[in-house]
């Protein structure tokens, strides 16, 4: 019997795609920011993060309400606590690519370091997992979302490797430690949105397994 | 679940896109979930259906509602919530003039229907019970009767002849009702052949069927298991497009599910009265938050 | 354990006597029936041919003929008393069970009751004074009134019982569908209890039919066909009374056969009550 209630669901569930949307939206200008060394762009993904606060607390509102209207059970409770959980994770990773943005305005008062290639990589595997996650999400798919878990581990080795490489960087050149400095950073805040990419696949295999997979090879 | 949540992945990019063309995310969705319910939720009562004035009403000495005053919105589902004996069923029949069916019942105070005071001199109750139907706790077809006839009752003994017209309201309030498919192919079988969620749903059929302004409920479905409960809340939800509908439960959950406003009343007296949402997330009143939360009542 | 034992001895016999003493009650109530039907049977059977049903009673000292107008006569009496008997009785019924206030109410069941505890004789003087009188000599319709102010009590009664009935649940329905209160009382309420409602009457029929003394200086009986309601009509126990009381052998058989006709359509009418009931609680009402 098609319920009400579903429709709500329905609705929760676009306002998140929406929320995700924006989200993958909003690192992908902070990179483009990063490397097309676009000032105006930056300025732009630090505005648009309000949008991005505003869903949060939207969903979130929602999400509560639906929670004491509706009492729901079984996989419609899973969904809206995940929902709210998901909400709280692209936040965050808006937050993130607000950082990126960042970084970049500082970066692009001073010439170019070097030719940017593992910070690229890296964003390309962070965003990779953001999107195979919200993919998950939408075509429930909870094994291409462990997939994506597995795929944390490289980002991490990309972090820790550059983290190496800028800081030789800077032991030979002390000109270079702002830039380098500020490269790092964007290397961890792109480490940070595949942790959350991460959470959030977590967050997808409970939602349509019913298994909480978190914290298990620590 | 995976039927209704599977809103394609178009949505999430076609959403990106737009925001990149137009450089800016387009926040026309209301917070309030479920799109057809803005229009009651989003505004402050737009259109007001009942309006009560200080009603108190009495069994010969007993004082079941005290002077209460509240709005009632129009084409939206208010939901009266309380305790057992909280004057909640009393207050609903005061609202088509069956209270004063009772023996040794009194009435004071006043009751405007858009406008009209259904307790003016010159008002006749019979005109007021058709503007307002109603549906009871147990379902009551009438016996006598095949489910045509009891869809069709209120009309034709109002004096409707036309049997092209009776059919046609009889298969539009079984429609409404969300019977007609199942009931469509046995017309003529005894209204009480059909099982107890069928029953109450004829009987809002029946009451559909005479045309009203506003359809009150009284604990419609505390008899019925819960598929046809479930059956009976959708319902609701599709009645209160046409209907100003107030319903009085004991049961909270389902005021929560259904309801887009809730009063809450207790010994008598309204205690609180606001949105359903308000109502179960974040109530105003002590009393309200311990009832609401189980911890009383 | 052996107290218990004991006790639970003690018990058995208590509940051998209990239901031993009731049974026979019981069979005290059937066994009276049975007598009266078996010797109505021996004794009446024997007369009864089709000329019982269709011929006149015969002259004395001729023997044979029936009581095709005493058969006719009882019926038409019945009919004329439904005439008053249902009507004032069912409205009646339907005022109190309906209408009436508590003390209103109160009075017209004493009366009611106090009315079926009358002897049937008062009744008969009752029609003689308000119809035998005024019309000048006796008749059907005298008949008729005795019989019918017999049956309104009854039905009344038998009425408002089996309206309080019908569920208040039906009556809030149809008020609150805004149909008016006649209109519900009629097409609703009544037509819901009518199973209850014709079984009283149908009782109320029974009970009358056998009524001797309210007839003997009403309808006053008839030894042929009465073709205006005017005149003196037959009736049943009217022609077996006379029959018992006369000197003749043939008359004696024929009172005993009209006895068990009597007695049969009493039966007929018992069956048809039960058969109607049984329905009503099998059927509709659930």
């Amino acid at each position: 019997m098609e319920r009400h209630f579903d429709q709500e669901l329905a609705d929760l569930k676009e306002n998140l795609l929406r929320m995700a949307g924006f989200t993958e939206q909003s690192v992908a200008q902070a990179l483009k920011a990063l490397v097309q060394r676009d000032d105006a762009l930056a300025k732009k993904v630090d505005a648009d993060d309000a949008t991005l606060d505003k869903l949060e607390i939207e969903i979130d509102d929602r999400c509560i309400k639906l929670l004491a209207l509706r009492q729901p059970t079984a996989t419609d409770l899973r969904f809206i606590t995940m929902a709210m959980r998901l909400s709280g994770e692209l936040e965050r990773i808006g937050d993130q690519a607000v950082n990126i943005a960042h970084r970049a305005e500082e970066l692009n008062r001073e010439p170019l370091l070097k030719p940017l290639v593992d910070i690229p990589r890296m964003a390309e595997h962070a965003q990779g997992m953001i999107h195979d996650s919200l993919d998950a999400f939408v075509y429930a798919k909870p094994n291409l979302a462990r997939e994506v878990i597995k795929r944390d581990e490289k980002v991490d080795l990309l972090n820790r490797q550059l983290h190496r490489e800028l800081t030789s960087f800077m032991i030979e050149d002390p000109h270079t430690i702002t830039r380098c400095l500020n490269l790092m950073s964007v290397a961890h805040n792109l480490e940070r949105i595949a942790d959350h990419a991460t959470n959030i696949a977590e967050d997808i295999v409970y939602l349509y397994e019913g298994r909480d997979i978190r914290h298990q090879n620590e | 679940m995976n039927a209704s949540l599977t809103v394609t992945q178009s949505k999430r990019e076609g959403a990106a896109v737009k925001t990149k063309e137009s450089q800016s995310l387009p926040l026309t969705r209301p917070a309030t979930p479920g799109g057809k319910e803005t229009t009651s939720r989003g505004t402050p009562v737009s259109e007001v259906a009942f309006e009560v004035d200080s009603l108190s009403c009495w069994f010969g000495q007993h004082q079941a509602v005290q002077d209460l005053s509240l709005q009632i919105p129009a084409k939206a589902v208010t939901a009266i919530i309380g305790p057992s004996g909280c004057g909640k069923s009393t207050f609903l029949r005061s609202l088509n003039r069956m209270h004063e069916l009772v023996r040794g019942s009194r009435l004071r105070g006043q009751i405007r229907l858009f406008g009209e005071n259904i307790y003016g001199p010159r008002i006749d109750p019979t005109l007021i019970r058709r503007r307002v139907g109603m549906v009871f706790q147990k379902s009551n077809p009438f016996p006598t009767m095949s489910i045509r006839e009891n869809v069709t009752v209120g009309l034709r003994l109002n004096g409707v002849r036309n049997h092209i017209a009776l059919e046609e309201r009889m298969e539009k309030a079984l429609r409404m009702a969300a019977l007609w498919e199942e009931v469509n192919e046995h017309l003529d079988r005894p209204g009480t052949s059909l099982s107890g969620g069928q029953q109450q749903r004829l009987c809002i059929a029946r009451a559909l069927a005479v045309q009203p302004d506003v359809l009150l409920m009284d604990e419609p479905a505390s008899a019925l298991d819960p598929i046809a409960t479930t059956k009976i809340e959708e319902l609701i939800q599709e009645l209160k497009k046409d209907y100003t509908i107030v319903i009085v439960t004991h049961n909270m959950q389902q005021a929560a599910r259904c309801s887009d406003y809730t009063a809450f009343f207790y010994m008598g007296r309204l205690i609180e009265y606001d949105k359903t949402d308000k109502v179960f997330t974040n109530p105003s009143n002590k009393q309200t938050e311990d009832y609401v939360t189980g911890r009383f009542g | 354990m052996n107290t218990s034992s004991r006790y639970h001895a003690w018990r058995k016999v208590k509940n051998l006597t209990m239901s031993g003493l009731s049974f026979t009650c019981a069979t005290l109530v059937i066994a009276p029936l049975g007598l009266v039907l078996f010797y109505l049977i021996t004794a009446g059977a024997g007369a009864i041919d089709w000329h019982f049903f269709t011929q006149l009673p015969k002259p004395v000292g001729e023997t044979g003929g029936g009581m095709a107008n005493a058969i006719v006569g009882t019926l038409t009496l019945l009919g004329l008393a439904s005439l008053i008997g249902v009507p004032v009785g069912v409205l009646g019924g339907v005022y109190l069970s309906e209408y009436g206030g508590e003390r209103m109410n109160w009075w017209i069941r004493f009366g009611a009751d106090v009315l079926n505890g009358v002897p049937s004789i008062v009744w008969g003087i009752v029609a003689y004074t308000l119809v035998v009188v005024p019309l000048k000599g006796f008749s059907a319709y005298a008949g008729g009134v005795a019989l019918g102010f017999m049956m309104i009590p009854l039905i009344i009664r038998t009425t408002e019982e089996v309206l309080l009935l019908v569920p208040n649940g039906y009556r809030e329905a149809a008020l609150a569908l805004g149909i008016p209160r006649w209109r519900i009382n009629l097409q609703i309420v009544m037509k819901t209890a009518l199973r209850g409602i014709v079984t009283g009457v149908l009782l109320a029929g029974a009970r009358i039919a056998g009524e001797t003394a309210p007839l003997l200086f009403t309808a006053f009986g008839n030894r042929f066909w009465t073709h205006h309601l005017k005149d003196p009509i037959a009736a049943l126990p009217l022609q077996i009374f006379t029959y018992a009381i006369s000197p003749y052998d043939d008359w004696h058989r024929q009172a005993w056969a009209g006895a068990l006709v009597l007695i049969l359509m009493i039966f007929l009418i018992n069956i048809g009550v039960r058969a109607l009931t049984r329905e009503r609680f099998s059927g509709a009402t659930r």
